[in-house]
């Protein structure tokens, strides 16, 4: 019993990782109908900004909370700035193109980032400082939680809250969800269609980096190549959550994380990346619109 | 008659070119041309499944590697006891290791064409994006479950695989897929594949049977990618899942993309390029990815249709060019309405 | 009717045009150097997941071919080492063999540390008939691969039996749970051999866990283990992933010590796994504050040359070098007439004679006897191993300690 309590805590923390990530894919997908490829490089480039970033602070000797704090914020406002460009630069000129277009470009900023990353950080993984010292604390019948497990789950909320808040409580995010609705339609309404977007990509990439910093925290080897795997793990826990819809991808994202914790746990670590794509096939041929999204007609 | 000749010319030509070649040439040239053969019949496949048809598959690399491995472990395990067996009724051995390569090449196919239909069948209910997704996808658990086969070396690769790819064995493969995906996007079933590329709707109300031939073009695909990673594992005599991930898989996507989706010539020359090109960037190796990468990203915002579109490169299109009458012009455009080619494709 | 043309013309005029390319670039490549060099090659993971064994590897070697080519060379004639980089993958690694072998034209092969990556080259040099010595390669599938492959380290059989046996004996455990690597031949061989080992001697293994090169998380897997209650966990990884796994177990609430093997070894073990390390315990081939003047002067040359402390890998690296150079000397003080054949590119009408003086080459590998390597003394086997004592440190205080010296 304690060990699946263990493996539970274990599997909501990457849940938690998943959810980050899938929200900016989902988002992404809302607006633009757009499969973001690079988002998992973004999620990789927040890890590395924060792992410069601490460095700079001092690490690996001791770091001051605030400076951590600022570290977060760091990498969230440069990766902010690299999903806008990116948006700008590469999909921007190719709205009105079809979307396999669309996908293959952004096939292609994903494979850029992956190699530029390779060059200038070098392929050999770094080790994330430890800005925040690990400690245990027991959750009683033995569970034990490290201090970064219980730091990435309450910034993950957090952060998925304000997200919430945002999207239905302000402007912005009305405006946000209008034009996931229909674009022609909100600008016809006066709404900015290319600054909701460029928002909208701002977020998800500040969301992702988010996660990047966790991850660094809890895991601390980074390399380069670190993004594709939870990018697309996240991208199956925003179709498994229903695309579109940002509560699924919060669903989504958490299932996704229970269930291979518990794969690798139970059964064998081999099938942890198989368990997403698994996961997708089925909830693809059973649900395609994903458990809580809704069926959107096909029009002739 | 005539043709029958030309192929079996052909056929001599190859036999003597490979007998011929490793004396004249570098042996790391030698390996670029292998290579380039093998890219050409792994993008000519998937232009069928993507250009031709329009279903953007991303899992390519999946079937190229139920192709190798069964290849792989057919001539590993299977084949000395069949080369023993045929010397004992007085074969040589040369001539029978030989055509059990072949049909284990075609065994590697026939089996990823039955991958190609499992996979086919589920996920073309599925359009665009989330077609792309789960191909991708099922490129992933297969490269999975064969990490889990110990029988093929699992997770530390399959090694001691004989080498008997060599010139003659890649230049015909990749003349029969150029042959056989030629010969089927002219026929009627290529006007079906189109169709469904063009409007899939539309097609169904006409009557065509739009899912089966989306399964056919991933099967004939799936068989194709089959026999290059037969060939492929023959050739660098290991195979390891780690040449078959998605970055494989969008190798493969570049290539077709580059050329033109729906264009034969273009995969060819995309392919050669793209081979020759690494190779020769070599200097600057680490660069490579970010080059194709950024040469990805320029084309689609530039150029999306790749270097030649929808059209195909043929004899008449160089009769024509020095001589551009009024009577070449219009001799182009019969051709060009029998041939089916999309003239609109600018 | 005319498709069948149509077909045939297009690959006709695809490959015309290759030919065409392949021809002009063989201009190019023809005008090649004539020098009177030892051509030997070199493939490790200079980049990669595991690049400190890469980078600790050419170190060595290179400081060895220095110092011998400093001291004149094999008869005047200088050594030159042609490093390919394999990226810490297998793949890439056959690849990387094959260049060197067939366009660089090298007559031995040093390399690689990782088991996976040796033997992705191994049949290649195998079939080329080039002999190849691996430095730290320590799964006994390698030299199997053929008789031109050698190794001058102990292999898994040996250092799975006296991990188990340290485990069992000093450490007193007798319930053992293992974590290895299901992606390294390395991993998994070694942990095999403990396994025989420990149950021969009356332990249990209560547990058996797998992950994969590159993961980051191995919380699922330590907390299955955690539930068994072993006495010792024995993991046989390289050290990217063990740094990571001693600190989540420890995150974990896991206070028993971890066990390995060579695949620690690393300056930047340490690093990646801090103060969870604290009371591990591992196998190294050598010691660095071995008093033996040898080890010393290594040491030392190593230090002045690359800046840090030479590592386990090095050690063998060097041992490999200049057991590479004394194979050549005798060669050439033995048989001149061979060893001319072997000096810079082969040309066509000493073919056969350099066919028959790497043969010889390989022949003498086989006979070293007594070989003085700064790891132990290097006799090779009828198996082409070496029988060589192991290390075992452990870690304190982020500081490596001495604890004993196992003999063969």
């Amino acid at each position: 019993m304690q060990e699946f309590l263990q493996q539970l805590v274990n599997g909501i923390t990457w849940g938690s990782i998943y959810a980050l990530i899938a929200l900016g894919y989902t988002m992404v997908y809302g607006i633009l109908r757009l499969i973001n490829f690079a988002h998992g490089d973004v999620y990789m480039v927040g890890a590395f900004t924060a792992y410069f970033a601490a460095r700079l602070f001092g690490a690996p000797g001791p770091v001051s909370l605030f400076a951590a704090v600022l570290v977060l914020l760091l990498a969230m406002a440069v990766s902010s700035l690299l999903g806008v460009v990116i948006e700008r630069g590469a999909y921007k000129p190719l709205r009105k193109s079809p979307r396999l277009t669309m996908l293959i470009t952004a096939i292609g900023v994903s494979l850029l980032l992956e190699n530029l990353g390779l060059i200038v950080f070098g392929a050999d993984p770094k080790f994330f400082p430890q800005i925040v010292a690990p400690r245990q604390i027991e959750l009683g019948v033995g569970v034990l939680v490290s201090s970064h497990q219980i730091i990435v789950l309450s910034v993950s909320v957090l952060l998925m809250v304000a997200l919430q808040v945002v999207v239905l409580k302000t402007k912005i995010g009305k405006a946000m969800r209008a034009v996931s609705f229909h674009r022609e339609a909100s600008s016809l309404m006066g709404i900015s269609t290319d600054n909701v977007i460029t928002f909208t990509f701002a977020v998800g990439s500040a969301l992702a980096a988010a996660a990047g910093v966790l991850v660094a925290l809890s895991n601390p080897k980074i390399d380069p190549l670190m993004g594709i795997m939870p990018g697309l793990k996240a991208f199956v826990a925003a179709v498994l959550g229903g695309i579109g819809n940002i509560p699924g991808a919060m669903l989504g994202g958490l299932i996704m994380g229970i269930s291979e914790v518990m794969v690798v746990g139970y059964i064998s670590s081999t099938y942890r990346d198989a368990i997403a794509f698994a996961l997708l096939i089925i909830i693809l041929l059973v649900k395609p619109t994903g458990l809580m999204g809704t069926g959107m007609g096909e029009k002739v | 008659m005539r043709q029958f000749l030309f192929i079996l010319g052909a056929i001599a030509v190859l036999f003597v070119l490979n007998l011929v070649l490793p004396a004249l040439v570098n042996p790391y040239i030698f390996q670029i041309l292998i290579l380039c053969g093998i890219n050409i019949i792994l993008a000519v496949s998937l232009n069928l499944v993507n250009g031709h048809t329009g279903q953007f598959s991303i899992g390519h690399a999946g079937f190229m590697a139920i192709g190798g491995y069964t290849c792989a472990a057919l001539t590993y395990y299977l084949g000395p006891q069949i080369v023993e067996r045929a010397t004992s009724i007085g074969l040589p051995p040369a001539v029978s290791g030989i055509t059990f390569f072949v049909f284990s090449l075609l065994a590697g196919g026939a089996a990823s064409a039955v991958a190609g239909f499992l996979v086919g069948l589920p996920s073309l209910r599925l359009r665009g994006d989330y077609l792309a997704i789960v191909t991708l996808g099922f490129g992933e658990i297969i490269r999975v479950m064969i990490l889990n086969v110990e029988a093929v070396g699992g997770a530390r690769g399959f090694a001691d695989i004989p080498g008997h790819t060599n010139f003659f064995w890649v230049s015909f493969f990749v003349f029969l897929t150029i042959l056989v995906v030629r010969n089927l996007t002219t026929s009627t079933h290529g006007r079906a594949f189109i169709s469904v590329r063009e409007d899939e709707i539309a097609a169904e109300a006409l009557g065509i049977n739009t899912t089966n031939y989306k399964v056919l073009a991933f099967v004939i695909g799936a068989f194709f990618a089959g026999v290059a990673g037969g060939l492929f594992g023959h050739y660098l005599m290991y195979l390891h899942t780690n040449s078959f991930t998605f970055m494989k898989s969008f190798e493969v996507v570049i290539m077709v993309v580059l050329g033109g989706m729906g264009s034969i010539t273009g995969s060819v020359i995309a392919a050669t390029l793209l081979t020759v090109l690494p190779e020769a960037l070599r200097p600057v190796k680490e660069f490579r990815m970010v080059i194709y990468a950024a040469l990805l990203i320029f084309l689609m915002i530039v150029r999306p249709q790749g270097l030649l579109g929808m059209k195909e490169l043929s004899l008449r299109t160089f009769r024509s060019l020095p001589f551009r009458t009024e009577k070449s012009k219009s001799r182009q455009g019969e051709s060009g309405a029998a041939e089916g080619t999309n003239k609109n494709a600018d | 009717m005319y498709s069948a043309h149509y077909g045939a013309f297009k690959s006709g005029v695809a490959i015309i045009c290759l030919f065409a390319v392949a021809l002009s670039i063989c201009f190019v490549f023809s005008c090649a150097k004539k020098t009177e060099e030892i051509r030997v090659g070199e493939f490790g993971s200079l980049t990669g997941t595991t690049a400190t064994f890469g980078i600790s590897t050419k170190n060595a070697i290179d400081l060895a071919i220095e110092e011998a080519n400093a001291a004149g060379g094999i008869e005047g004639k200088l050594i030159k080492v042609i490093v390919e980089d394999d990226q810490s993958k297998p793949e890439e690694a056959a690849t990387a063999v094959r260049k060197l072998i067939e366009q660089d034209r090298v007559v031995a092969v040093l390399g690689e540390v990782s088991s996976s990556r040796s033997l992705a080259g191994a049949p290649i040099c195998q079939n080329a008939k080039i002999p190849m010595i691996t430095p730290s390669s320590t799964n006994p599938k390698v030299t199997q691969v053929g008789d031109y492959i050698f190794r001058v380290c102990f292999t898994d059989p040996f250092q799975g039996m006296v991990a188990a046996r340290f485990g069992h004996d000093s450490l007193e455990a007798r319930d053992a749970a293992i974590l290895r690597d299901i992606r390294n031949d390395y991993s998994v061989g070694l942990a095999d051999f403990f396994i025989q080992t420990f149950t021969s001697q009356g332990g249990r293994i209560v547990s058996d866990e797998s992950y994969s090169e590159g993961d980051i998380d191995f919380k699922a897997q330590l907390t299955a283990i955690k539930a068994k209650s072993p006495h010792v966990i024995f993991v046989p990884g390289y050290y990217t992933e063990v740094g990571l796994i001693a600190r989540q177990a420890r995150e974990l609430g896991i206070d028993v010590p971890l066990l390995g093997g060579d695949g620690w070894v690393s300056d930047r073990l340490i690093e990646i796994g801090g103060e969870a390390l604290n009371g591990c315990y591992f196998v190294n081939p050598y010691w660095e504050h071995d008093p033996d003047p040898a080890v010393q002067n290594f040491v030392t040359s190593y230090r002045e040359r690359f800046g840090g402390n030479p590592d386990g890998m090095a050690a063998l690296a060097y041992d490999a070098g200049r057991f590479l150079v004394a194979g050549l000397k005798k060669l050439a003080s033995e048989e001149p007439e061979a060893f001319a054949a072997i000096l810079g590119l082969p040309r066509p009408e000493t073919k056969e004679l350099r066919k028959e003086a790497i043969a010889k080459l390989r022949d003498i590998f086989a006979s070293t006897e007594d070989f003085p390597g700064i790891t132990g003394s290097i006799t090779i086997d009828e198996n082409r191993n070496a029988v060589k004592p192991a290390i075992f440190l452990t870690i304190e205080d982020r500081q490596y300690k001495f604890v004993g010296k196992v003999l063969p």
